[in-house]
């Protein structure tokens, strides 16, 4: 148990002095991508040849989370405590394993799969909520605290009065990061301002737009990131409970949270009295049964009580009437994994980052048609171009750009003639898309526009809860619309139709998917409209 | 959960000032009033979900259309129940409906007894704006009362609530997602086979369709005993 933030310090110093006696470690990266290039095998492979040449006391092998560039994975990295160097390995294969232990016996780098870098990945990005990706074991408590972790929590809970916690995150201008890019600090003031005895925070973790992978990475890179962000909203709101609720599909993530949990519960920062400072706060995982419905809000909260996850017209809003009937703060991953490093150092250094609207950084799944597959973490106002060109390496094949789809099935497509639009919610809105929770899938020329708004428009149809007209039929209607243009059959009237049923869906749709599902079709049809025009068949 | 004391709130619909109780919805009140908002999932009585979107009205300085039934009212907010643009909504909306499924009025047993029926006169919808969308589904005949035609069915879950709220037997609900919804009873068993199912019969009146009906009744008695069903429910909303 761990009762003052001295006893904290202790244990970060202690676990500190047992790194330092290690010299070297290397880093295997265990995120689901590299993992289903068989990254455990190659942790297990390189332990065994690390331990064979009798350089275990010199070199640790240890596991860490998503280093951001996918398309090269798997990767490890080596790092030299004495220098604080680093050098990142890419592409490592199992008949890899071999020659990077010899590597590390003769000190020399493993030239053949270095990966360099000073390229503008790694560069450009800022790493705020992924400081530790990639660097500390998410299975080890004592490596997050090692590196600062929970110190925020011990020093809010001490020193810190709800009302400062939440007006610190109100200076930051922190905007939610699932989509909708609501102030945090704001929501989090109208919870704390009902009188309740039971209030919840509930952490969003059921991603799941198609391309986005942002928070997932998150989840198993650095669960107590986003544990001690929602102790720290728990206090601030004066919650006592918690929920996160993960998608079933992530069963890597539910893992590691529910045993970082565990973890935390052991040292006594979750449960009863955290560091004997008279707050209670405990965190349960949920999973979610994979309906795309159950990341709004509402058909979240009916889910996490047991039903069927529908959603529910609002108001009541979640402030008022959440889980259970009770206030509740509703917050993505993402958001949460921010609190930390806002009350570490400052709102006024949170608001410096990123742009006067949106302050901070964003992480973006970058997918699609790109060189760099992956995951980065950028400060708002950075240009589609700086993304896309020098972070992501341009287009996979060298093809020419088409255009690149933000927000996934409630976002629109962004043609190539606002390359130079700085990436913010406001900015993103104003060409007919929107944030979304950070998936930005790249598109080049060979992909049909219409093509792709059937693709989204068929994944709203078949996830589509049914409880609304417009959106059950709605999607169904709009799907086989898209199917005729596809087939080059379709006719002037359906094009027609096709717009007016968007409209309808769009403005009479019960929750947030009905009433974004038209949208990558109003965004294709409004920049790329001679592809429509192209499926109407001439009489 | 917080319990606000009830007031009385004016505020005005279609440019007439009204009156109500904070606690009360926007379709009651206007219903008091006398001003005609169309509705299907609604039923006095029974929760309000709405979800058949027909209600939707326009509130001044909102950004979106919102369901008359859901709404609790507000002093000085601004309602409009019928525009060129809500008018059409609705329309669409209606049409859909009716071509989700199969609302063959002439071989249906609810013909000239229908409340979608109705709504599409009301509306003045005569023709159908969207193509019809060919899905079939079994009918279950089993039980020895009532019959579940699925193919007429609106979703509109009156037959679920009134089973769960006022009946308290739990035996319908929902499967499947988007436009594979059906309602089912129990596991999906056949009605027959139902463990929960007390045979009331509330789910049958209360059915705005041809979805749920009797069998071997005659169009009186339908009517009889829908009548008695709606005012069970209005006496246990005035009860509450």
């Amino acid at each position: 148990m761990i009762t003052s933030l001295l006893e904290l310090e202790e244990l970060a110093n202690c676990k500190r002095c047992d790194e330092e006696s290690v010299i070297e470690e290397l880093r295997v990266c265990i995120g689901s991508s590299c993992l289903s290039r068989g990254a455990d095998e190659i942790e297990k492979d390189l332990k065994t040849a690390i331990e064979d040449k009798g350089l275990q006391t010199r070199c640790r092998v240890k596991g860490v989370g998503c280093s951001g560039l996918c398309a090269n994975g798997t990767l490890v990295s080596h790092y030299k405590n004495a220098t604080k160097e680093n050098i990142l390995y890419e592409d490592i294969t199992l008949d890899d394993v071999d020659a990077l232990a010899i590597s590390i016996e003769q000190e020399k780098p493993y030239s053949l799969k270095v990966c360099d870098t000073n390229q503008p990945f790694f560069t450009k990005q800022t790493k705020i909520v992924l400081e530790n990706a990639g660097i500390i074991d998410p299975n080890d408590i004592e490596d997050y605290i090692a590196h600062g972790g929970y110190a925020t929590l011990f020093h809010v809970l001490h020193e810190m009065m709800p009302v400062d916690v939440i007006n610190e995150v109100k200076i930051s201008g922190l905007r939610g990061r699932g989509g909708g890019g609501f102030p945090t600090g704001q929501k989090w003031e109208s919870v704390y301002k009902v009188q309740s005895e039971q209030k919840y925070i509930v952490c969003n973790g059921d991603e799941g737009d198609p391309g986005a992978f942002m928070d997932r990475a998150l989840m198993e890179a650095d669960p107590h990131k986003v544990i001690e962000g929602m102790i720290i909203a728990g206090f601030a709101c004066e919650a006592t409970k918690g929920y996160i609720y993960v998608r079933a599909e992530y069963p890597i993530a539910v893992e590691k949270l529910n045993h970082a949990i565990k973890q935390a519960r052991k040292l006594g920062i979750l449960g009863n009295q955290i560091a004997h400072s008279g707050f209670d706060f405990d965190i349960e995982v949920r999973l979610g049964g994979g309906a795309f419905v159950c990341g709004e809000a509402t058909a979240l909260i009916a889910s996490i009580e047991g039903n069927r996850g529908n959603p529910r017209q609002k108001p009541p809003h979640l402030s008022d009437y959440g889980l259970w009937g009770e206030p509740t703060v509703l917050n993505n991953v993402e958001t949460l994994a921010n609190i930390p490093s806002i009350l570490k150092n400052g709102g006024e250094w949170f608001k410096n980052i990123g742009t006067p609207t949106s302050t901070g950084t964003k992480i973006f799944a970058l997918t699609g048609h790109i060189k760099n597959t992956g995951l980065v973490e950028v400060p708002m106002g950075i240009t589609l171009r700086e993304l896309i060109y020098e972070i992501g390496g341009g287009t996979s094949d060298g093809k020419p750009l088409k255009a690149i789809q933000t927000g996934g099935p409630s976002g629109g497509c962004i043609p190539t003639q606002f390359l130079d639009l700085t990436i913010d919610y406001d900015s993103l809105k104003s060409v007919g898309t929107i944030m979304g929770s950070g998936g930005m899938i790249v598109i080049d020329e060979s992909s049909n526009m219409v093509e792709l708004a059937h693709f989204f428009m068929d994944f709203c149809k078949s996830e589509s809860c049914g409880k609304c007209v417009p959106c059950r039929v709605g999607t169904t209607q709009l799907t086989h619309l898209l199917e005729k243009f596809i087939a080059k059959e379709a006719t002037q009237a359906d094009f027609e139709l096709l717009k007016e049923l968007s409209s309808v869906v769009k403005g009479t749709s019960l929750c947030g998917l009905g009433q974004t599902a038209p949208n990558p079709v109003l965004s294709t049809i409004r920049y790329f409209e001679s592809e429509y025009l192209e499926g109407i068949k001439n009489d | 959960m917080i319990k606000q004391k009830v007031r009385v709130k004016s505020f005005k619909i279609n440019d007439i000032t009204v009156t109500g109780r904070s606690d009360q919805t926007l379709l009651e009140v206007a219903k008091e009033h006398n001003i005609f908002i169309p509705t299907l999932c609604y039923l006095e009585g029974l929760s309000c979900v709405g979800s058949c979107r027909l209600c939707l009205v326009e509130i001044k300085g909102a950004h979106e259309l919102v369901p008359a039934c859901t709404s609790k009212i507000k002093e000085d907010m601004e309602v409009i129940t019928t525009s060129e643009k809500i008018d059409s909504h609705r329309k669409m909306i209606l049409s859909m409906i009716f071509s989700e499924r199969s609302h063959t009025c002439s071989v249906c047993e609810a013909n000239g007894d229908c409340e979608l029926q109705n709504k599409s006169v009301e509306l003045q919808l005569d023709h159908s704006l969207v193509p019809y969308i060919d899905s079939r589904f079994a009918i279950d005949a089993s039980h020895k009362n009532f019959v579940h035609d699925p193919n007429r069915c609106i979703l509109c879950s009156r037959c679920v609530r009134v089973c769960s709220e006022i009946e308290g037997a739990n035996a319908i609900n929902i499967a499947g997602r988007g436009i594979n919804s059906q309602i089912i009873h129990d596991m999906d068993d056949p009605w027959i086979d139902s463990q929960s199912c007390t045979s009331c019969g509330k789910c049958v009146y209360v059915c705005p369709t041809g979805a749920l009906y009797e069998k071997e009744i005659s169009k009186e008695d339908v009517i009889t005993k829908r009548e008695i069903i709606h005012n069970l429910l209005k006496s246990r909303a005035e009860n509450e």
